[in-house]
């Protein structure tokens, strides 16, 4: 207990330490987490008023950018099953970097949905009378959290045991490895029942989109944590080899002809058939009777999808310039194509026929800002502190042998914000 | 981000071995008060929350309206009554009108006679203390074109100075009370469910405000309070019961109870009663002799949207004669003219 306890208080430590560029991004994410704090405590005091939110539009962005999300904590799991099921060791090393930012983006998943919840200090509601296992929301908060736990266990028992300096014993984790390669398609898919399971919305009432979710988180996800990877080997003394990054390559490839292709074919149905039902893909794709404040967005989306794609076919990308851009692209894209482009849409027109449309406010974008900032401040902390302890520079025994010391308190550092 | 780890300062633990010098420990005091400063002021929105809106201690521990027992049931009916006298400075008479045995509720709309005048929305709203800004209402009715039930061709906003329009038809859309309601299914906390006498009610002091039953409602029936709802003091309706027509707070959903602290004693829904054609009926399907089974049985009756299989108690039917389309038929045979001259 006492070893675990100093175990806590040497991360904590170690996570105020670093040069100027690491206490300039910390102190700036913490500024916008901040800002974040101020519009939701705007908006618990007026009400979800504050947000561009109506009854015929009524959830937005935030759901949105928690659909998203939940893709991106899915991903990790592409980085888990090439080492653990196939036994490829380019990726053995990174593996935890997948897990702890599924840890941070499930933390991130679960602000969204509190953040819009309209009475939040009733959440305790959900423990006392669940509706489980009638109401596919109460799955979702399930499949979240246990997502959570696992994630936590195997990261924080692989990073305790080298920080304990001791190998880490198989049957404490494996076995957890592999639930959580089968739990994280189940937090995707179940988040995709949540809408279409629902007949009075016929833009969602379709079985591609559970297909559709999966295709494009394991497209983004990777592509986000290829990024992450070059940061963590360009700023640390983590390797990270180009292998590595190569297999997150060839993944995201198929990921991105998937998603495209169960695009087209959806777009073909909705068309083709021209039924009724097609109002919604119309408002999104093309525009409904003058109404088009999507139009621009879903194109934007579907080229920038479209370009990775190419870009990544490309033997181009094996540059890691043109592989960043791609990666961008990748994850601006799908970011678009399921927030704006899949939440939003099944909204217009209201079941009754009636087109009101959605632009987020100034609030609602600073609450989404700031949970974004809170979960990179997040990951960051995770990533600065599990890298010096995965290679054994900072240990218990080390912790003892020069006992009251301090961790490398930074010199001239910028004030770094403790929240 | 990890300079700790350069050839520098190999180990960070090992580093800044200087002990707590005064600048560092003057430099951290800093930062640590700017940090909290910084916080207070992010929430300083905070201070504009006003008395009772957040939960009292009772209030958080208030049961679920299924679990609370008759004691705990008339303490939460009279805090709602205090509630309502300090928010509105009305002496509110609260309620809690049980469903009655052998009844099922069920709703009829005759699309022949009603001429979209709007009396039933706003007689509503009085009746329902709905919010009047942000205004909220539950029924909405869709001026419809003629040769269409396609609910996309219908204007919501129509504005003429005289109602009916000759080449319109008017179609109210209220909450339905689904017998397979897929608002019910989709509440996480059980804060909506449907009682025996086939309405469907909400719990307001439940509901966590997710809004999943409204994406659910194919009938788009159900309403959020976005803000704090505003109703002035003398718009008041003081008879009021914990299920339907009791002032709600914002966060929180509501919709149509068919008026169930009228109906339930038996009195009319107020969207009925101020219909000025007779287009709406009300009453228990279970009894042989009500009105409303005398229309199911005799007229043509359709309910909306039935591809979505939610079996709506609220149905729509239209006369074959004697509606404000055609002029009264004489009753007796019309004599047969011949084929030819």
């Amino acid at each position: 207990m006492k070893r675990y306890l100093t175990f806590l208080w040497d991360c904590f430590r170690l996570s105020f330490v670093g040069d100027w560029r690491y206490h300039a991004w910390m102190t700036a994410l913490t500024l916008v987490a901040l800002g974040g704090v101020y519009a939701y405590c705007h908006q618990f005091v007026h009400g979800l008023a504050v947000s561009g939110m109506t009854d015929q539009v009524s959830w937005g962005m935030y759901i949105a950018n928690f659909t998203y999300l939940v893709g991106l904590a899915a991903a990790a799991a592409m980085l888990v099953i090439p080492v653990y099921v196939y036994r490829n060791l380019h990726l053995h090393d990174v593996v935890i970097f997948g897990e702890l930012l599924a840890v941070s983006v499930i933390v991130m998943c679960l602000l969204f949905v509190m953040v819009d919840l309209g009475r939040p200090d009733r959440f305790h509601h959900l423990l006392l009378r669940f509706n489980f296992p009638i109401s596919m929301l109460t799955w979702d908060v399930i499949a979240l959290n246990g997502y959570l736990l696992l994630n936590l266990h195997i990261c924080g028992y692989l990073i305790y045991c080298a920080y304990c300096g001791r190998e880490p014993s198989k049957k404490f984790y494996i076995p957890f490895v592999f639930i959580a390669i089968a739990w994280a398609i189940s937090i995707h898919t179940v988040t995709a029942f949540l809408y279409v399971g629902l007949g009075g919305r016929p833009f969602w009432n379709s079985a591609i989109i559970a297909p559709r979710f999966l295709a494009s988180a394991f497209a983004a996800g990777p592509a986000f944590i290829i990024l992450t990877l070059q940061i963590v080997r360009h700023f640390t003394s983590h390797k990270v080899s180009n292998d590595a990054l190569f297999t997150l390559r060839r993944i995201v490839q198929v990921a991105l002809i998937i998603n495209l292709f169960l695009l087209l074919c959806e777009l073909f149905t909705e068309f083709y058939a021209d039924t009724h039902h097609i109002a919604s893909a119309q408002y999104l794709f093309l525009g409904l009777h003058g109404y088009n404040a999507l139009v621009p967005w879903i194109w934007t989306a579907i080229a920038m999808n479209v370009a990775a794609t190419t870009l990544f076919m490309l033997p181009l990308s094996r540059a890691l310039k043109t592989l960043n851009i791609a990666c961008v692209l990748a994850i601006v894209g799908i970011w678009i194509e399921k927030g704006m482009g899949l939440i939003v849409p099944a909204f217009i027109p209201s079941p009754l026929g009636e087109i009101v449309e959605y632009s987020p406010t100034l609030h609602e974008t600073m609450i989404c800002l700031g949970i974004w900032a809170f979960g990179l401040l997040v990951y960051t902390i995770l990533v600065r502190v599990s890298v010096p302890v995965l290679a054994g520079q900072v240990t218990y025994a080390h912790h003892w042998s020069r006992p009251r010391q301090e961790p490398a308190a930074p010199v001239a550092a910028p004030v770094p914000e403790n929240t | 981000m990890a300079q700790a780890d350069t050839p520098r300062r190999p180990n960070p633990a090992s580093a800044g071995a200087g002990a707590v010098s005064r600048r560092g420990f003057l430099g951290k005091s800093a930062a640590a008060a700017a940090g909290l400063a910084a916080l207070a002021a992010a929430m300083s929105p905070l201070r504009h929350l006003k008395e009772g809106d957040l939960p009292s201690v009772e209030d958080f521990l208030q049961k679920h309206y299924k679990e609370m027992t008759a004691a705990q049931k008339a303490r939460a009916l009279e805090r709602i009554r205090e509630r309502v006298r300090a928010r509105h400075r009305v002496e509110a008479v609260v309620t809690d009108p049980p469903p009655m045995d052998g009844v099922e509720y069920v709703y009829g709309l005759n699309i022949s006679r009603c001429i979209g005048c709007r009396k039933c929305v706003h007689a509503c709203v009085a009746e329902n203390n709905q919010s009047r800004a942000p205004e909220l209402q539950y029924i909405r009715v869709l001026e419809m074109e003629k040769g269409s039930i396609d609910v996309e061709t219908a204007n919501h906003h129509y504005t003429p100075p005289l109602v009916p329009r000759p080449d319109k038809w008017y179609m109210p859309v209220q909450c339905h009370q689904c017998a397979n309601p897929p608002c019910v299914k989709v509440c996480p906390v059980e804060a909506t469910w449907q009682e025996p006498d086939g309405i469907t009610v909400i719990d307001y002091d439940w509901c966590i405000g997710c809004r999943y039953c409204e994406a659910a409602c194919p009938y788009w029936a159900r309403r959020f309070n976005f803000a704090e709802p505003l109703i002035p003091g003398d718009a008041i309706n003081p008879k009021i019961s914990y299920l339907s027509n009791r002032p709600r707070e914002k966060g929180v959903m509501e919709k149509c109870t068919f008026c169930l602290h009228r109906t339930r004693v038996g009195r009319l829904p107020a969207c009925l009663e101020v219909c000025p054609t007779g287009s709406r009926k009300f009453g228990n399907v279970l009894d042989p002799n009500s009105e409303v089974h005398y229309i199911l049985k005799h007229k043509r009756v359709f309910v909306l949207k039935a591809d979505v299989g939610t079996l709506p108690r609220f149905f729509y039917y239209f006369d074959e004669r004697g509606s404000r389309y055609h002029d009264p038929i004489e009753p007796g045979p019309v004599h047969a003219t011949g084929e030819g001259a």
